[in-house]
């Protein structure tokens, strides 16, 4: 074992006398890495495992692009070819199968870890002074990995991918000014068409993966390791990719499995889940205000609940910095938010009605009520004395 | 008190949007019976899918050779199965043009590899649907084709296999809940062993939407195994709690 070790450790000086490798690695990460959070415990676990499945989806997708084809024109059977050489994948390709449903399952666990990590940046307040810096570059990879996976949820061209893209897409073009513009240069077209398939495999391959691990090697501070919470992971997972790879339609949804056709929209046009409560949001504001029209408000509404999570460091004034130090008003409406953020999300899968939309309009107040009124109630709050863990 | 309150109105706010869930459905799918161990039925299904879908229906991701997973020979395959190719390694399509097909039916008859997984809805499983669905055609004078039915109102497609099942009608309302099928001319074959024959065939539209269901299912259990034992050593092995490694 330490002869291994010593060996290794002669191989790391060996390369670093001739390149400045761990210097590079050292300051690449150090911006963020200084400062890490004292207190750590089992939430910390979460952006650790989210780096082993972005890992995981990195190498699965480089199998998947060997067999993909992003081209929409029809084989002789009537079938774009994109959506067959996914269905060949799943058939043809020796371990295709699996290799698709780990990246599939994948995009979702990998989301649900980003939203516990980021669950968890508010129980600990870790956001603040002097960590805005590393919390922001976190959001980035947020939207990064929203943006990725919006993209790449295109590349199967089942009828979800088609007409979940023609809707945000078209989101975009009620923004003012440059919406227009922006839209037909995003689809490369004045449609979703071959030419947005082309350009978001590229987005989806290339550019943003290479993006994210940018943003990744300067956000990480430290990494929690240990093999016995990673395994039982893994056979979480595990358990979902053999015996239920579509998660009940929540991971591969079910109208998917039918080629996408621009002449034939779907009645219920949902995106996955992970973005679902933004698209509740964007539903639901049904007002218009100051001249501007309901849809913008809507557009602008989306596109808020997503970036505002970067205010809080500004936002949130408590002293606390665990969820057991903090008063009772933060733990009461982080608890509505909760209940909000899963409210709007599964309201988003579903068909609207005046019900559901009454609903929605609520969850979107405490939503953002959540956010605007923190500096307010945060500060009213009374923390508990320095008890319990973390305060070491 | 206090605390037990706000439980109370937090459960009630997440319980709310699953409530407003009852949307109006009027269709009640049959369950299709599992057959998906049964290779017999297997068989049968896909005998009856070559033998009456593939006339006008592909399966263009399903290649005939890898029938070989229920249990045909490559033989049998290429003597009983094979109506419209000559390679065993070719996928099923079908000899009629997709421009013929138009013109005649109004649409082209869709690719069916992955049917049973696209029509999986809220209202069940997609194995549910087609069994339903290929049930309830009934006799009605008004389409063209002379049929229609009750899961998908006016399909353009008619009912192939009704010299099995004969001829139903329809009594009520279709879109009323007093609606009801009766069966007017008995075909071939009686009631019990028409649902036998569908359900067969469902079976094997359900294998060909996901031939690597079984393989994954069993290597599945093979792979948990492994990580439990995994885990248990690393249980064991490894007590103490999360560590925490600082980069200097």
């Amino acid at each position: 074992m330490s002869i291994a070790n010593t060996k290794l450790g002669g191989l790391v000086a060996w390369i670093d006398e001739r390149t400045p490798l761990t210097a590079t690695w050292k300051s690449a990460t150090r911006l963020a890495g200084y400062y890490a959070p004292k207190n750590v415990t089992f939430w910390y676990l979460f952006g650790t495992l989210a780096i082993v499945v972005l890992v995981s989806q990195l190498i699965t997708g480089i199998f998947l692009t060997m067999h993909y084809k992003p081209n929409t024109s029809l084989n002789e059977s009537g079938i774009p070819l994109a959506f067959a050489s996914v269905e060949y994948i799943m058939r043809d390709v020796p371990w295709g199968w699996l290799i698709r449903y780990l990246h599939s399952t994948g995009a979702s666990v990998l989301l649900i870890l980003v939203y516990l990590h980021m669950f968890r940046s508010i129980l600990f307040s870790v956001y603040q002074k002097p960590r805005e810096l590393t919390w922001l570059l976190g959001m980035a990879i947020f939207i990064g990995l929203a943006a990725q996976t919006f993209v790449g949820y295109l590349m199967p061209w089942g009828q979800l991918s088609f007409w979940a893209a023609q809707v945000i897409i078209n989101a975009f073009s009620q923004l003012p000014f440059l919406g227009q513009d922006f839209t037909i240069w995003l689809r490369g077209d004045y449609v979703v068409s071959d030419a947005t398939l082309n350009r978001f495999f590229s987005f989806h391959v290339i550019a943003f993966p290479a993006a994210l691990l940018w943003l990744l090697i300067h956000h990480v501070p430290h990494t929690v390791k240990d093999i016995r919470y990673f395994l039982a992971f893994l056979i979480v997972c595990v358990a979902v990719i053999f015996f239920r790879p579509e998660a009940g339609g929540y991971f591969l949804e079910y109208n998917n499995f039918t080629q996408a056709n621009p002449l034939q929209t779907p009645q219920h046009i949902a995106p996955l889940w992970y973005f679902t409560s933004y698209y509740s949001i964007l539903r639901s504001i049904t007002y218009p205000l100051f001249g501007i029209d309901a849809k913008l408000w809507g557009v602008l509404g989306m596109f808020a609940s997503m970036l505002i999570f970067a205010l809080l460091p500004w936002l949130d004034k408590s002293s606390g910095k665990t969820i057991r130090q903090k008063g009772p008003i933060f733990k009461l409406a982080l608890a509505l938010f909760v209940v909000a953020f899963a409210a709007l999300s599964y309201l988003g899968t579903v068909p609207t009605d005046p019900q559901r939309l009454l609903l929605a309009q609520i969850c979107t107040f405490i939503y953002f009520a959540f956010f605007l009124l923190m500096p307010i109630y945060s500060r009213m709050d009374k923390p508990r004395s320095n008890e319990g863990r973390g305060a070491r | 008190m206090n605390k037990l309150f706000i439980r109370q109105i937090l459960i009630a706010l997440l319980v709310m949007p699953f409530s407003a869930m009852a949307v109006g459905i009027d269709i009640q799918l049959d369950r299709a019976p599992d057959r998906s161990h049964d290779q017999a039925a297997l068989q049968h299904g896909a005998r009856v899918f070559t033998k009456y879908c593939l006339t006008c229906h592909s399966a263009s991701f399903m290649r005939y050779n890898r029938l070989r997973d229920i249990g045909f020979t490559e033989q049998q395959i290429k003597d009983e199965l094979m109506y419209a190719t000559e390679k065993i390694g070719e996928p099923m399509k079908v000899v009629m043009r997709r421009a013929d097909a138009q013109r005649w039916f109004g649409v082209v008859p869709p690719d069916h590899s992955v049917t049973v997984r696209a029509r999986t809805s809220a209202l069940g499983p997609g194995e549910d649907w087609i069994y339903t669905y290929l049930r309830s055609f009934y006799r009605d004078p008004m389409r063209p084709s002379g049929w229609n039915n009750l899961v998908f109102q006016n399909v353009a497609m008619h009912h192939v296999l009704w010299e099995f099942q004969g001829e139903q009608v329809l009594e009520g309302d279709p879109s009323g809940k007093t609606h009801k099928l009766k069966l007017v001319t008995p075909g071939k074959l009686s009631p019990a062993e028409y649902d036998n024959l569908v359900a067969d065939l469902v079976a094997y539209l359900k294998y060909m939407s996901e031939p690597s269901a079984g393989p994954r299912k069993e290597v599945g259990i093979y792979v948990l195994i492994a990580l439990f034992v995994l885990l248990a050593f690393a249980i064991v092995l490894k007590p103490g709690f999360i560590k925490l490694e600082k980069r200097p």
